[in-house]
């Protein structure tokens, strides 16, 4: 069965301070990407934290139409912050991340499990390196490997290609787009590469200053006014020879026209 | 078999390895220690006299078995707990200099025992071993309590947790000499001698119970072996695993002052095994709690046993307080730790 994923009304409070509030979306079906774009401190972090029940606040969180349990199952969730300083190999990192809550002992399928995500990410080489070894973007790549391998129905991707150079970037997202089709993964992933999200997004969220500005689909949302109300920058959206749509940037928006 | 598969095996076997060599050597060094004392025994006769062979005098026998087995196992068990103790503390506080005797508990757990000491003898005498250990319990889980429940606010980083357990420190042993002060001659010398922690006191029942406290709290950490290694990734992430990383911390802190005030009430205070212990198993073993936890179960056990032997090695026929060993091999050891471990992770 496809998952599915609707909010309504969702918002996230830290004390009494509300950080984020009224986001409402239409039901969101595995195989789709959505991606969940803003500036920096908007509240998007704090909405992928609510989604995976790390924090509370107001709104409905539907799974699979059911009102969700803090306990969610297969929502996996991978942090922006992926520093570690544990003693452990990235091997038995996404091995421990298979088996939370999946019995005490390592059975042949979970190894085989592990040995095919970490295959799909290309990372075999440093199985056997230690966390604190590891580059940012080795960190990134580990970090997605462990929540791959706790066969996700909704994947809350909290910017996972940041630390990327452009090679893998483009690989990565290409893997999350095959894996949320044929595995039928409901995935949002909140990126800031306008660009990277016309390639690999189906769907659209514009947060900013702690509510959800828009959602839609992308060729909809993102447009010149998005760029210079949310970003506040000048650009346009343009048809490359081979007819893929392209953010151009012509600069910061002009102190007259605000 | 593929790459990956194969290698995880042979690393997983490599870790077994490591906690049977371990094991090995904690075995030879209680042999040591039983064999050691005003009158020397070799090996041999240590080892007939513990399988109840009849070549080996009664004498003999009655000595290892009854005098220094309890002493012997005490240290084995003492240092073990400590160790354990420490490997949690360091694992839910993610902070490397986290032990019951940096953060306070042991100083909490002193003070508990001497307030029993001196002012409960009169009390309770009959009891007064248990009173002692009831106390220094007690202290033990507010000061853990407080580390908790601090380490929880916003905002807290790993040094706040260090400094607020160094206050502790201070503000223990102060109120321990304030004790001590109000104590009358014979209680302030039973306060002073007990605070230089030794194994001396061992008695079967003491033995027994922490034994039995050990015996309830390794289970109780093996059991949530793979929840306690999601907390080294990161809050968030074991949260996102399913963890419910607050109840896993304080039950954990809970089961840890069990584990760190039980020892200090029997034995007295016995330093910086539950921090080198537990930095050994890292080194060894890694993190992976079904390995690090065994691992430093046993290294606690064999560095106190050890110990044991250096103190009655010094001056032949005379037996130094466990807890000035301890401190006084402990330091540079850790010292030389610190300095090579800042290469690698922690």
């Amino acid at each position: 069965m496809v998952a599915t994923l609707q909010l309504t009304d969702v918002g996230v409070r830290y004390g009494r301070q509300e950080v984020l509030s009224g986001v409402t979306t239409p039901i969101l079906k595995g195989g789709e990407v959505t991606a969940v774009i803003g500036p920096n401190a908007a509240g998007k972090s704090s909405l992928f934290r609510r989604i995976a029940g790390l924090l509370d606040g107001p709104g409905n969180i539907r799974i699979d139409g059911a009102a969700a349990s803090p306990d969610f199952g297969h929502v996996c969730y991978m942090p922006q912050d992926t520093s570690v300083n544990t003693v452990l190999t990235v091997y038995e990192s996404v091995l421990l991340a298979r088996k939370q809550g999946a019995g005490r002992k390592v059975t042949d399928a979970d190894l085989e499990e592990v040995d095919r995500v970490l295959h799909s990410l290309q990372i075999e080489p440093i199985s056997f390196k230690g966390l604190h070894e590891l580059s940012g973007g080795q960190r990134q790549l580990v970090s997605l490997a462990q929540v791959l391998v706790r066969d996700p129905k909704i994947l809350l991707l909290d910017e996972p290609t940041s630390a990327l150079d452009l090679h893998r970037q483009v690989e990565v997202l290409a893997l999350i787009r095959s894996l949320a089709k044929d595995r039928g993964i409901c995935v949002i992933l909140a990126i800031h590469d306008l660009n990277q999200v016309l390639r690999v997004a189906d769907r659209v969220m514009v947060i900013d200053a702690g509510t959800m500005v828009s959602c839609g689909p992308v060729d909809s949302v993102i447009n010149p006014s998005l760029l210079q109300t949310i970003y506040k920058v000048e650009g346009r959206i343009e048809r490359c020879s081979r007819f893929c749509p392209h953010v151009i940037i012509d600069g910061p928006l002009a102190r007259t026209s605000v | 078999m593929p790459k990956g598969r194969g290698a995880y095996r042979a690393l997983v076997q490599r870790k077994k390895l490591v906690l049977l060599a371990l094991s090995l050597v904690l075995v030879l060094s209680v042999i040591a220690d039983l064999g050691l004392g005003p009158a020397r025994y070799t090996m041999r006769e240590v080892v007939l006299a513990l399988m109840g062979s009849s070549e080996v005098s009664l004498q003999i026998s009655v000595v290892i078995w009854d005098i220094r087995m309890p002493v012997a196992l005490m240290a084995v068990v003492v240092g073990a707990a400590l160790s354990a103790a420490g490997a949690q503390m360091q694992t839910i506080l993610n902070n490397p200099l986290a032990s019951p005797f940096t953060l306070g508990i042991s100083a909490a757990a002193s003070f508990g025992a001497s307030i029993a000491l001196v002012f409960g003898v009169g009390i309770l005498p009959w009891a007064i071993d248990y009173v002692v250990s009831v106390n220094a319990l007690l202290m033990a889980m507010a000061a853990a309590l407080f580390i908790h429940f601090m380490s929880q606010k916003r905002g807290v980083t790993v040094e706040t947790i260090v400094l607020l357990g160094i206050t502790l420190v201070f503000t223990f042993n102060a109120l321990l000499a304030l004790v001590q002060y109000l104590a009358s001659e014979q209680a302030l010398a039973a306060v002073v001698f007990w605070t230089m922690g030794s194994l001396t006191r061992a008695t079967w029942p003491k033995l027994a119970i922490t034994a039995a406290v050990m015996a309830i709290s390794l289970p109780l950490f093996m059991r949530r072996a793979w929840a306690l290694t999601a907390l080294r990734l990161g809050d968030d992430k074991a949260a996102s695993f399913g963890v419910n990383v607050r109840w896993l911390r304080l039950e954990t802190m809970m089961i840890i002052s069990l584990l760190a005030a039980v020892p200090v009430a029997f034995v007295g205070t016995i330093g910086f095994i539950g921090l080198v212990g537990p930095h050994i198993a890292r080194m060894l073993v890694g993190e992976d709690q079904r390995y690090f936890l065994p691992a430093s179960v046993l290294s606690g056990a064999t560095i106190l046993s050890l110990t044991s032997v250096i103190s009655k090695s010094i001056v032949p026929g005379t037996i130094f307080p466990i807890g000035i060993i301890t401190a006084l091999v402990g330091v540079p050891f850790l010292f030389s730790l610190i300095m090579s471990s800042r290469r690698r992770s922690w």
